[in-house]
């Protein structure tokens, strides 16, 4: 287990190296990175003195070890727009996207996992056939448009929940806390469905085949001929294997799910670091746009790893494999 | 390219022996009897046709300024226009035909979701049967970009290409098949390492033939059918990934007017229950993206081996 861990965790570091270099030569060597970290309105002046301050006259290798050295110790530059660290700018709005996105998550799985069990358990019934129909087209809507739809049929028909597309941000639910009180919840509602749709159809599609293939299996026949009710087969025992799939591909979702709050976030005004970074990309806000994409891409790297980390727990196999080679 | 698929196994396909059904003639009855399906390749149809076809059928050149009326802005779907035209789809802010405004729209969706997924399955199968071919550090250097591509979702990846590349329909369909290839890549590499130890292959190279002959002239054509499966359902996931980052205002430029800007422009009046401007765009990319996941789905049904009868 730990040799399993220390390789993984070199592994990580070295897709982290690997992606800095490539933001490094996508912001810094394709474009120019006076225009880029400097803000427009500089005179001559500032300028030389910002160029000298970022090391802009050193060759490309010493910059970018300049660069690293900075990523590190967590300077990523001011931004344009607020003249705050881009850092603490992103920082500051991460418990907003994370609310959005475990929300969501969460509601994926309390429909999904249902809703796949029973599709994988009764395929031929109507109710079977309607969730798998339901599921396709949760995989082809377009995320951003479900969204438009569910603001014009719950906000501005029925008048039920808030839509916060008016342009305006909402500041309280910039708060962790807002997912205690009931108007955190109706705001938080309509963003988190509209983001665990595309989730909920993945759920769905993964629990059923899981379902479908483990009733075949012996061990069901063992624990039915064993005359275990059909509830105790399903929830204990086919479950158990269901379950293994299932958690890592929501566990590498949720890092998909907090990249596609990008969009969700920009119908819904959702001020989190999705709407942020196209906020940033609009305003040409450069700094903003590094650190949001050293980050989310760190983000990434350690719910990989968790997952991997979960995945030998949870399946002894892949721990195994992994050791030999 | 959805709706030509079917045409594409012909190079692959032997020519067929007048007793025997041909390959193209089963696949045919084999891909009719999901009949879901065939409505789906009747709406990829419908929509290449409408694409192509946008500037003839359209009742008005939607970006021509000078038959646009500012006095016929918003009008509900089914209104009549100042010049007695009736507008079947509404119209938006400029006055523009919503009808006109999504035919062209499709035009450059598809236009820009095909050729992304063309462009990607080129570099992509060529990186895979590379991969494949070669073996070795050649493999192991390509796979492991493609499972550190893989491992980011895609909108994260685009994010970062358009936030380097800028805006533009070039750099937007550059962003997609760098987005696209790695998916490619490992397909058809699976099915080439697969292939690649087949006797026909070995005949090829006892006879000398160059490396490139081999790998394009006689592996490829046996990779064609997941390839096929994956580039139908790639196309739907560019045409979806070009209209979200459209909609986002980080796409294409307001001079291409995609489905995806379409609706972002319809997003403001969709508070004050406007919902035309961006509802017909909206269904039409529904439309365009689940007939092509039909398709998808029963040619993964019918070209794999597996499931033949």
């Amino acid at each position: 287990m730990t040799v399993f861990l220390i390789r993984r965790l070199m592994q990580a570091v070295v897709v982290l190296f690997v992606m800095s270099l490539i933001v490094f030569i996508g912001v810094y060597a394709i474009g120019n990175p006076i225009d880029i970290l400097i803000s427009p309105e500089a005179d001559q002046i500032e300028r030389e003195r910002a160029i000298e301050a970022l090391g802009l006259h050193l060759p490309m290798w010493e910059q970018y070890l300049v660069f690293l050295q900075r990523a590190v110790t967590g300077d990523l530059g001011r931004s344009f727009a607020f003249s705050t660290p881009a850092l603490e700018l992103i920082v500051e709005r991460m418990p907003a996207t994370l609310e959005l996105a475990i929300a969501a998550m969460g509601i994926s799985i309390l429909v999904g996992i249902p809703l796949g069990m029973w599709a994988g358990f009764r395929p031929e019934s109507l109710a079977g056939r309607a969730i798998m129909a339901g599921s396709i087209l949760g995989f082809s809507l377009p995320t951003f448009w479900v969204g438009l739809m569910l603001i014009m049929v719950f906000a501005v028909h029925l008048g039920w929940l808030p839509s916060t597309g008016r342009g305006e941000t909402v500041e309280f639910l910039g708060l962790q806390v807002s997912i205690f009180t009931l108007d955190g919840w109706s705001h938080l509602l309509l963003p988190a469905f509209n983001l665990a749709l595309f989730k909920m159809a993945l759920v769905i599609r993964l629990t059923r085949a899981g379902m479908r293939e483990n009733l075949l299996m012996d061990y069901v026949k063992f624990a039915r001929a064993k005359g275990l009710s059909t509830g105790r087969v399903i929830f204990v025992h086919v479950m158990k294997n269901i379950m293994i799939p299932v958690v890592t591909i929501l566990g590498l979702e949720l890092g998909s799910v907090i990249a596609f709050a990008v969009v969700t976030e920009t119908i819904f005004a959702w001020p989190g670091m999705g709407k942020l970074i196209i906020d940033s990309i609009n305003q040409l806000d450069r700094p903003v746009i590094v650190a949001y994409l050293l980050i989310t891409v760190s983000m990434f790297i350690i719910i990989n790893l968790v997952v991997d980390i979960l995945y030998s727990v949870l399946d002894p196999r892949v721990r195994l494999k992994e050791m030999k080679s | 390219m959805t709706v030509t698929t079917p045409d594409r196994i012909e190079p692959a396909a032997p020519a067929a022996e007048p007793a025997v059904v041909s390959p193209l003639r089963r696949f045919w009855i084999e891909f009719r009897e999901n009949k879901v399906a065939v409505a789906g390749l009747a709406g990829c149809i419908l929509i290449v046709t409408l694409a192509i076809l946008a500037p003839l059928i359209s009742p008005q050149d939607p970006y021509d300024l000078m038959q646009l009326d500012i006095m016929d802005g918003r009008l509900e779907p089914g209104a009549q226009g100042m010049a007695g035209q009736t507008y079947w789809l509404g119209t938006d802010d400029q006055g523009r035909d919503m009808l006109s405004g999504i035919l062209y729209g499709i035009r450059i969706s598809l236009a820009v979701g095909v050729a992304s997924g063309v462009l990607a399955m080129m570099l992509g199968a060529s990186m895979g049967l590379l991969a494949a071919y070669f073996g070795g550090r050649v493999d192991t250097l390509i796979m492991r970009i493609v499972d550190l591509q893989l491992s980011f979702p895609a909108i994260l990846l685009a994010l970062i290409m358009v936030a380097v590349l800028g805006q533009g329909i070039d750099k937007i369909i550059i962003a997609l098949v760098a987005v696209q290839w790695a998916y490619y890549a490992r397909t058809i590499r699976g099915t080439a390492l697969v292939e690649r130890r087949k006797e026909y292959i070995e005949a090829a190279r006892c006879l000398a033939l160059g490396d490139a002959r081999v790998v394009f002239r006689h592996l490829l054509p046996n990779c064609l059918p997941p390839l096929i499966v994956v580039g139908t359902v790639q196309v739907a996931h560019a045409i979806a990934l070009e209209a979200t980052l459209s909609f986002l205002g980080i796409g294409l430029p307001i001079t291409e007017p995609s489905l995806g800007l379409l609706i972002a422009n319809g997003f403001e009046y969709m508070l004050s229950g406007k919902y035309w401007i961006s509802f017909f765009p909206g269904l039409a990319l529904l439309l365009t993206i689940v007939s092509i996941n039909l398709v998808g789905d029963q040619l993964r049904d019918v070209l794999n081996p597996r499931l033949r009868k």
